[in-house]
Formats: C-alpha cells, structure tokens, sequence
C-alpha cells in the first residue's frame, strides 16, 4: 500500500515529520516498509505552460514547433512531437536546464534546424509508471486543466511534492491496507488524535430506489452484508486532477469519475465498490448467488471466465454481471454514455472470493481486500461517501435510500487480559497506566477490573482476537527494542544427538576422510530418475502440480543425483569428481500417500582419484578404489561379516562390475561400474557408485571394541602363489585358508593378482601373506609348516590350484 | 737422547700426523704405529729395562700421559673427521624445501551442513534436543496445527507443493514443532528443540529463489518463558554465526503460529552498521523470523496453554551462507560444482 502522506495529514498530523523518521517508526512498530520516496525527487525547473500557437515543422511530418506561455514575458518556442499535442492547451513543460524523470537533463537545443526551448513532457517521462498513466493520454502528453497557471512548478499539480511511504502489508494487518487504518496506526505510534470525516449525503427526495430495484437478495453465507445506492442523471468524464494524482500516487490508474470514485474510497476506507451501469442491467433485479457449472462471464479485463459452482456472481436475476468482490462483468461496465449508476457495496465470504481469485489468478485491489478481511463498520458510510461524490463529480443525485441485505454486527469485542500475563510473556514489569495508555492510543476501550483489563477493540482491528494479540499491541508499541534480553531459565535438559543423529553426522565425517566431498542434491526429480538405482521396489511420489518437468518426482536413491551433479562438474571440465550424498529416500506403498522416509548414503567416484605428482603417479577411479572407500566405512562404524555378491540385476549398472553388499546377511545397498547406457545419457566417462541403505547400518549389531593383549612373541609370514582358475572367486580362496589355516593364522592378505603373458588363458596367478602367531609363546618353524601345508592341500583340493 | 726426549720426538710428530689425517684409516694406521704392539711408543718403553729403578717409575708415567695424550688426540681427530663426514653427507642429501608437499585429498563438508553444524552445537550447548521430521508432510502438521487452516490468507505466504489434497512437500521446518508438542511429556522437563532440515517451496529457481533450501526451526516450551528469552536467544544465535559484535533489532511481523510475532535484523556484518551494499544502506541485514508460540498452536497440541508458553524462531542456512560468504546465487548450493564445494574447507 502505498501511502500518501499529504492524504494521511489530512486524517493525523505527520507533514512535519520527517520522512525517513516516519518511515522507520512505522516499519520497527507495525510493519514493513518497502521504499519511502517522492515522486519529484531529482526533477527541477518543469512548469505549466500554456500553448500558444502552433504551426508544422518545416522538415517534419510530425513535429510542431509551438510558442509556449511560461510565465515569463517571452513565450518560449518548443519543437513537440505529441500527436495530442494543439494550441490553446496546458502542458507540462521541462524548461531548458531542467531535469526530468530517469536523471534526464533538458537543454535548449535545435530540433531540426530549430531552436526548441525545452521539451513538452508525458508524464512518463516525469517517471510516471505506464500502468497509471490514464489511457487517453498514454500516447502523448499530458493535458492539464484549463485553470493551471503558465509557469507554476508542476509538481504540486500533478501530486508529486509529497512523500509515499510503500508500507508491506502482512495478511493480519489487511486493516492498514486503507488510508484511514494507515491513519489509526499512526495515531498510535505517535499518540496523535486522530480526525476522520463522515459523508454527509443529500439524496434527491422526487426518486427513490425502490423505483429501480424491485428485488435484492443475498445469501448471508455468500454476502454477510450487501448494499447498494442508485445516483441518477450522471456525467462521465475525467477526474479532477486531485482525485486523479491520488489514485496515481497509490499506483492505481484514472479511468473516469465513476471508477475512480470508487477506487478512491477503496484507498480511504479500504471497502471495495462496485459501480454497474443500471442501464445494461437488463432488470430490477440484483441477486447474489453461487454461480452454476459451467456458466459463463467476460470480466471487465475482456476475459471469457469458466465459472465453477464455488464462484459467488452478482446476477441480474438471470445472467451474471460480476465475478463477485473480484472482478465486474464487461456487460454492464461504466462507459461515456453511463448515466445511472448502481453502486454496490458489500462483505463477501473471503474463502469463497480466495477460492475464486487464485483459480482465475485475478488478484484485484477488492480481491485482496475481502480475503483478507475489510472494516465491517464502515460498508454502509464508504457507499454513502461514494454515492455523494460520485453525484458530486458527475453532477447528478443521489436517488433517496439505500438497499441493504443482511445486517453484519459492528459491536466491539472484548479481549480480556491481564497485567501478569503480558509481563510474564514479554518478560517487562510495566505497570498498569503503561498497558492502559498503550490501548488507548490504539483507540480500544478500556476497563480494569482487579487486575484485568477488558478491552474493547473495534471491528476495524479484526485481527485482534485473543489476549496474545493484545500482547502483541502492548510489545511492539512498548517497543521490541525495550524488551530486556535474558537467556531462557529453569530445568536444566541434557542436550545430545540422538545415536541415530551421531551415525549419520559420523559417516559423513568418514567420507570426507575417504576423499568425498559432501553434495547436496535435488529431492525432487524426473520420475525416470526418481526409479533407478532403488533398492528397495515401491511406488512413486508425484507432485499433484509441479513447476518444472526436471523437479515432479520425490527420489527414490541418491545416485541419481550425484549424477546429475557429476554431468554438472563435467559440462564445466571438472572431470575428477568423487561425491556423496547423505540424505532420505522416499519409499511408498500402495496403501499410503505419504512414502516411507528412509536415511541413505551414497557416491559416486569419477575420473583421477589422485592427480599425478611430481612425486605420485595418478590414481584412476575403478572398482576396488571405490569398495576400498565403502569397506573402510563399515570397518570403522564396526560393521563386521560384509559380503560383495556380483550380481547383474541392476539395469542401470554394468552387470560383470556390480555388487550387492550383504551385511550379516541382510541386503544393505550396492556398488559397481553405472552402466555405459547410462553414462552414455549423461555424457560421463566410467563412473562408479554406490547406494547404502544407512537406516540399516544404524541399526545393524556393532563390533563390542574389547581390547587385545598385544603379543610379545614374533609373527610368522609365509607367503603362497597360485595359479587358479578365473572362475574361483578370491573371497572363495580366502575362506578356505581362514577355516584351514589353524589356530594361530591372524591374518590373510591378497597382495598380488596376476592375469596374462605367462599364465594360460583360463588362469589367474594370486599370492597370499599369510600370518601367523600365538601370543603365549614362540611359534616353533615347525608348527608353521604344518599349519601352511594343511592350507594348501586344501586348496589343491578344493579349487585345483597350482602352486607357483 | 734419552727416553723422554725420544717420547717428546714421537708425540710431536705424531700429532702433527693426527691433525693432518684425514679419513679414519690413516688415524687407525698412526694409532697402531704408535701404540700398536710394535708401535713407536711400546717400543721407546722397551729401553726402559736400561733404566735405573728410579728413573723408570718415572719415565713411566711420563710415557703413559704421552700415550693418553695421543690416543685423546686421535679420538678427538676421529670425531672431527666424522662430524665432517657427516656433515658433507647430509649436504649431498639436501632438497629442494620448496617443491611441492603430497596433497592430501579429504573432501569437504557441504557448505549449508557447515553452518548447520554450527547452529546444532550451539544449541546442543544450551540443552536442547535435535529433531527431525519428515520431508513429504501432512497439510495437518504442515498447516492446520500451525494455525493456519484451509483457505487462509497467509498460506499464500508460501507457496505449495502438493501431492494429494492432504499430502505435501512441507514448506517449512515447524510442523516438526507440532508433532514433538503433540508428544512432549512436560512432566520431564521443558521442551527445547531445533529442527534443521530440507524445505520446498513452489518456486522458479534463479539466483534468489530455489524450490529446496534449508531451515532450522527452534521452539523453546516451558512455564515461564519471556519474549526478553527470545530476544537473548537470537542475539547469542547472531553472534555465534555472525561474529560477537554483531547485535540484533526485532520488528513486528506476522506469522500465524506466533503471537507477538517478529522479523529479526542483525547488524551489518560487512559494514557493522555504517551502510554498504550487503544491508542496502540500512546497517542491517534481516535474517530469522521468531515469536512467542500462538495459545491456539499450543492448544491444538494439547499443551495447557494458560500454564506453558514458549518461543519458536525459524532460520535459513541457505541464507545465512550466503550472507556470510557472499554467494549470490542460491542455485550454487545445489549444483555440487565441485569447485564451489572445496571452496569451504577452513575449519574453525
């Protein structure tokens, strides 16, 4: 809401404050405020001048050079390109060395061959937006009325020498979104009086409404209060220039005395009107209804509207001439022929109305106005005060009485408080008088009785309902800034992550160790994408309305994303990325809306791990680089019996280079090679993943960590080298040699794996370390030997290895 | 000459050799010339048998402090020789200190779960819990339980992803709020919660806006807690992240799960306060909104709102991040360019 300061003087003194003090009262005491200008900021010497005679451009098809009166003994000459433009009119004038909107500076300058003193202006080009700028005069220069006076400073004509401070309404506070609530707030902010005029109005007494309206009716459940006035014999033409410069000030554009009347006690009152044209009516009839399926209405913005059985209409008794507190219907708009005018005003149900305009997406000034609430109180005074201007302005009568259906009550209500509660929630000690005095700058009745206080707030403060409403009066016009500031005290509570909270932040500090960075992705995204890598099958969760066809669909896996993100880096030549994600999944089942949230951890490794050194080679990303990262965060969280099953059940993973990983036996996610279909889609290189179902590991069983005596006596190694077929898998042999390898085998490492020159086709060569000891004595060279030959009999056994 | 002279002889030549030795070998081959069974000095002694009985004990202990005298020198000569030795070794191994170390190759924690992590430790300080909640939410919990019921207003504030009429993706951390008041047993104590999380707004994405971005939510709910409470609350939240002369200004605003409600401003700190383009000449920058909780918040969760009343302030990571480290697209967060993401690697 824009509010013009001048107006507001009229209703509270503030001219004589200054702006950004008002400004910043306003914002720290009720709400925000967006900008605080005035719309001659910046412009200098642009006066009324009066053209006297014009005559044609020589070397122009469409410029005139005009003799302007500007005051001054001389007329000035101005070259004007205008198609509006004709002598005997006064205009806006830029004078040479004048400054107009946009930080443009006028010279005298030659247009042409000729010398133009100045320039004529439109009141865009004084900064004026195009969407207030009345249409007449959209294309050209403005007009002004015949009684201006050449060489007067254009500024208090046009309403610009005024401050406007943009006020941001939050939607409790709808009661400041008129200049008379504008008016009460600041009466209290500054403990000002504050003077409101009432309409006086004279009706006609030879006519009455009753002569032009048989029937009005309006359900209370649509219209709780309805009223309408008929003003006879009307001229439509342009608004004063007054009214018109207010309507602009507020960002509204003139139309014609009629609308702009009724936009104007819009702006004073905050009561939405609507004006039809009584002579397009086609009957004597006004009836408020639902609209029915289906049925149809052209709104005065020439759109052909679909209505649906929610809508409320404004019907003849037949059609509908309104989209009820939204929008008029073209049939029966007000034009230059408009005479008779039935001027309507109401409350309608803002559910209804909000329905209504977010469906059409047709946010008007009354929309806005009836969802978020209007002062009850003033319905009746806002028609009455149109009804007597719009008579006035047009020089017709206002026909005698007025119809009115459904009465709305206006009593104040009554909030009750107490001087603890308000103290015991703010955290102050004020006193009584203080509470007492702030309610009563806000205008509310006040009674205290042993303590409490009953407070009448007017309907024009609907948002006041319950007694923390009144706190929030008392704090913010106390002042936030005056609260003391205190810590909160009482019981103590142990504050700590919850072991589920710790796991998660702890395995998200291992994959940084392990060489990740932390990425986080999109949880919305393509249903293609949302359905790949799962591990779990379930159905999806789609946006009922989305926004974008890259972001429909809740994820089902993490991978997907980290995709996404790896394509990113790789369309900006970061071709080494290694990331994970640690975030939920969304699982759903066929009996629930709502999907299943599940914790997951992923990566996804691509390119260098290691860039080479001067002092390193480089490190390619492959599979066992990546398993390596995924083994030495189940070693670490104490996560024991992991099992990697090649499996090619993965459509989107190459299927000779994947795992499934088994924990204890249980399913806990994957790992491998993306499939090169894939890689291909996202235009990346070889790209290894992984997808962990963290939930489970959370909750899986963990290593007891019990400490182990370090042995006094030396270790054993013996290392064995096969040959094996390709077919036996290493964790196979591994298994074989820890089930024959004796009591005192520790440990068994692979350290090498040889395929190739030298070895039949078939063939792979593996060497092993094994290690033994005992930790209560010398291992004799003998037991060793034993337990060696036990190992590889086994083996020879079992596999028909050869020892190399 | 007589025996001492010869000795006199011996030692001062000896050392002279000893001085200009110069590997271990040549010391080794005086030492055993000398004192070596057949060595110079045994062999002086030998005359000895010609001496007197009293001049003997005498020539004695003369030829034994020479001989000390010449083995101190060539174990003197030897350590010499070997710290030289030492010396010009380690010269040969000398580097070039200036080459490049190894990198070690930790990744980074995400710049939003930095911050995140910052807010969580000062409040697991002050003792309260953290909660999470689910993403996908109910219009109730969403909505509903926060005062806001269908057709309001102020559900325009935000806009909504929907799944189903009564399925959406929640626009905010607080209907984590309504379901742990639905389920606080306050005869164990106060309630003191935060809630980080993920949110999602029907949004265009550009540099500003983005459909995910991040919010912490805080609720604080007990007998006797004060707006003044909130107000130190915030003040320690801006200092914690935003450094220790930062203050803060509360201003009214409005949300329906609050009442007083406030929008809270922190001293600019790019400018502290004087004016710059951070705070658009303002001196201060808005960065939370906060308020005491509704009573009918609190008794839609079933909490006895005439006995308990508490406090509840929302955040934003995405925005304090990029206040902070002056990132000017929201979108950064989400893109995962690694270059953006090793940017945040100082710890502390």
């Amino acid at each position: 809401m824009k509010v013009s300061t001048k107006w507001l003087n009229e209703y509270v003194p503030v001219i004589d404050l200054d702006r950004s003090v008002l400004a910043e009262k306003i914002a720290r005491t009720a709400v925000e405020v967006d900008d605080d200008y005035r719309l001659d900021e910046g412009l200098k010497k642009v006066v009324v001048g009066h053209v006297l005679s014009m005559e044609p451009h020589p070397d122009s098809d469409h410029l005139n050079i005009c003799q302007v009166d500007v005051g001054e003994a001389e007329p000035y000459q101005i070259v004007c390109g205008a198609p509006n433009i004709n002598s005997n009119m006064n205009v806006i004038v830029a004078l040479p060395n004048s400054w107009i909107g946009n930080h443009t500076k006028i010279k005298k300058s030659k247009m042409r061959g000729i010398v133009s003193m100045g320039m004529i202006c439109s009141l865009q080009e004084l900064g004026f937006s195009d969407s207030v700028v009345p249409k007449k005069y959209a294309d050209g220069i403005y007009i002004l009325p015949s009684d201006a006076v050449p060489g007067q400073t254009i500024f208090s004509y046009l309403g610009m020498d005024e401050n406007i401070i943009d006020i941001d309404i939050t939607p409790n506070r709808a009661d400041l979104l008129s200049m008379r609530g504008v008016a009460n707030e600041i009466g209290a902010i500054y403990n000002h009086n504050v003077k409101l005029p009432h309409p006086v109005i004279s009706e006609t007494t030879e006519d009455e409404i009753n002569n032009y309206l048989t029937k009005v009716s309006a359900p209370a459940n649509l219209a709780p209060t309805y009223m309408m006035r008929i003003i006879k014999d009307v001229k439509i033409k342009e608004s004063p220039l007054w009214l018109q410069a207010r309507l602009w000030n507020a960002g509204i554009r003139p139309l014609n005395n009629v609308v702009d009347v009724t936009n104007y006690i819009l702006l004073d009152y905050g009561q939405p009107l609507h004006s039809f044209d009584y002579n397009k009516m086609g009957s004597k009839q006004i009836i408020v209804r639902l609209a029915n399926e289906g049925e149809e209405l052209v709104t005065l913005d020439g759109e052909k509207r679909l209505l649906k059985d929610t809508d409320i209409v404004v019907t003849n008794g037949d059609k509908p001439v309104a989209l009820a507190g939204v929008m008029g219907g073209l049939n029966t708009e007000i034009d230059s022929n408009s005479t008779l005018i039935a001027l309507e005003s109401a409350v309608f149900n803002p559910s209804k109305i909000r329905k209504t305009s977010r469906r059409e997406n047709l946010h008007s000034e009354a929309s806005m106005r009836f969802e978020r609430g209007i002062n009850v109180a003033t319905v009746g005074e806002a028609l009455d005060a149109a009804a007597q201007m719009i008579a006035e302005l047009g020089d017709g009568q206002v026909v005698a009485n007025a119809i009115k259906v459904n009465e709305i009550s206006t009593n104040d209500r009554i909030v009750e408080i107490t001087t603890t509660k308000i103290n015991a929630t703010l955290g102050t000690n004020l006193t009584e008088n203080v509470i007492k005095d702030i309610f009563e700058r806000l205008g509310f009745g006040v009674q205290l009785e042993s303590g409490t206080f009953k407070v009448a707030v007017p309907v024009r403060r609907w948002d006041i309902e319950v007694a923390a409403d009144l706190i929030e009066e008392v704090a913010r016009l106390y002042g936030y800034d005056n609260l003391p500031t205190t810590l909160p005290t009482g019981p103590t509570t142990p504050g700590h992550y919850t072991d589920k909270q710790r796991l998660i932040r702890q395995t998200c500090a291992l994959m940084e160790s392990a060489g990740l960075s932390q990425a986080i992705s999109y949880g919305l995204t393509t249903k293609a994408k949302a359905q790949r890598f799962t591990l779990e099958k379930a159905k999806t969760t789609e946006l009922d309305f989305p926004m974008s066809t890259e972001h429909t669909t809740v994820r089902m896996n993490l991978v997907s994303g980290l995709l996404d993100d790896i394509a990113y880096n790789a369309a900006h030549k970061n071709n080494d990325v290694a990331l994970y994600e640690q975030g939920r999944v969304f699982f759903r089942d066929d009996q629930n809306d709502r999907p299943r949230e599940v914790e997951h951890l992923a990566g996804a490794i691509t390119g260098l791990f290691n860039q080479a050194t001067w002092h390193d080679s480089k490190t390619v990303v492959d599979f066992y680089l990546t398993k390596g990262i995924v083994d030495y965060l189940f070693k670490e969280l104490g996560l024991e019996n992991v099992k990697y099953v090649a499996t090619n059940a993965h459509e989107e993973m190459h299927p000779g280079r994947t795992a499934d990983i088994y924990i204890g036996g249980e399913l806990v996610g994957f790992i491998g090679e993306v499939h090169p279909n894939i890689l291909k889609e996202y235009h990346l290189g070889k790209t290894y993943v992984f997808e962990l179902d963290l939930q489970k590991l959370i909750d899986m069983d963990k290593k007891e960590q019990i400490y182990q005596p370090i042995s006094k006596y030396p270790k054993v190694t013996r290392d064995i080298a096969m040959a094996v077929d390709k077919s036996i898998s290493n964790a196979a042999i591994i298994d074989c040699i820890k089930q024959n390898g004796g009591k005192y085998l520790t440990d068994v490492t692979l350290f090498d794996v040889y395929e190739g020159e030298h070895v039949a086709k078939s063939v792979k060569s593996l060497a092993y370390k094994l290690i033994f000891n005992n930790p209560e004595a010398t291992l004799k060279d003998a037991e060793v030997t034993e337990a060696f030959n036990e190992v590889v009999e086994e083996l020879k056994k079992k596999f028909k290895i050869a020892i190399r | 000459m007589d025996l001492r002279e010869k000795l006199e002889e011996i030692k001062q030549k000896s050392l002279k050799n000893i001085q200009k030795a110069q590997d271990p070998n040549t010391i080794n081959d005086i030492r055993v010339e000398l004192l070596g069974k057949k060595g110079a000095i045994t062999e002086v002694l030998r005359g000895m048998r010609d001496l007197t009985p009293e001049e003997r004990p005498k020539v004695g202990s003369f030829a034994n402090s020479i001989r000390d005298e010449l083995n101190q020198a060539i174990s003197k000569r030897n350590e010499m020789l070997e710290i030289d030795r030492t010396a010009k070794k380690l010269e040969k191994e000398t580097i070039d200190v200036t080459l490049p170390g190894v990198p070690v190759n930790a990744g980074q924690p995400h710049i939003l779960m930095q911050v995140i992590d910052k807010i969580e430790k000062l409040f697991l300080g002050m003792g309260y819990e953290i909660v999470d909640g689910p993403e996908v939410e109910e219009d109730h919990y969403n909505f509903e339980m926060l005062n806001l019921p269908k057709d309001h207003p102020a559900r325009d504030m935000q806009d909504t992803f929907y799944i189903t009429q009564q399925i959406l993706m929640r626009t905010q951390t607080s209907p984590v709020q309504a379901r742990t008041m639905e389920v606080h047993d306050f005869s164990k104590g106060p309630l003191k919660m935060i809630s980080p999380g993920k949110v999602y707004r029907r949004d265009t994405d550009d540099a500003t806006h983005s459909h995910q971005f991040h919010q912490v939510e805080g609720l604080v709910i007990d007998k006797h807690i004060t707006m003044a409470d909130l107000k130190g609350t915030l003040e320690l939240v801006a200092k914690t992240l935003f450094g220790k002369e930062r203050e803060i200004r509360m201003r009214p605003s409005y949300f329906p799960f609050t009442e007083p409600s406030a929008e809270v401003d922190v001293s600019c700190f790019k400018c502290g306060g004087e004016g710059c383009a951070v705070c658009k000449q303002s001196g201060w920058i808005e960065v939370l909104g906060a308020g005491m909780v509704h009573p009918n918040v609190l008794k839609m969760a079933g909490i006895d709102a005439d006995i308990y009343g508490g406090f509840a302030f929302g955040l934003g990571p995405d925005r304090f991040a990029m206040l902070k480290y002056g990132v000017d697209d929201i979108r950064e967060f989400y893109l995962n360019d690694i270059r953006f993401l090793r940017q945040f690697s100082q710890k502390g």
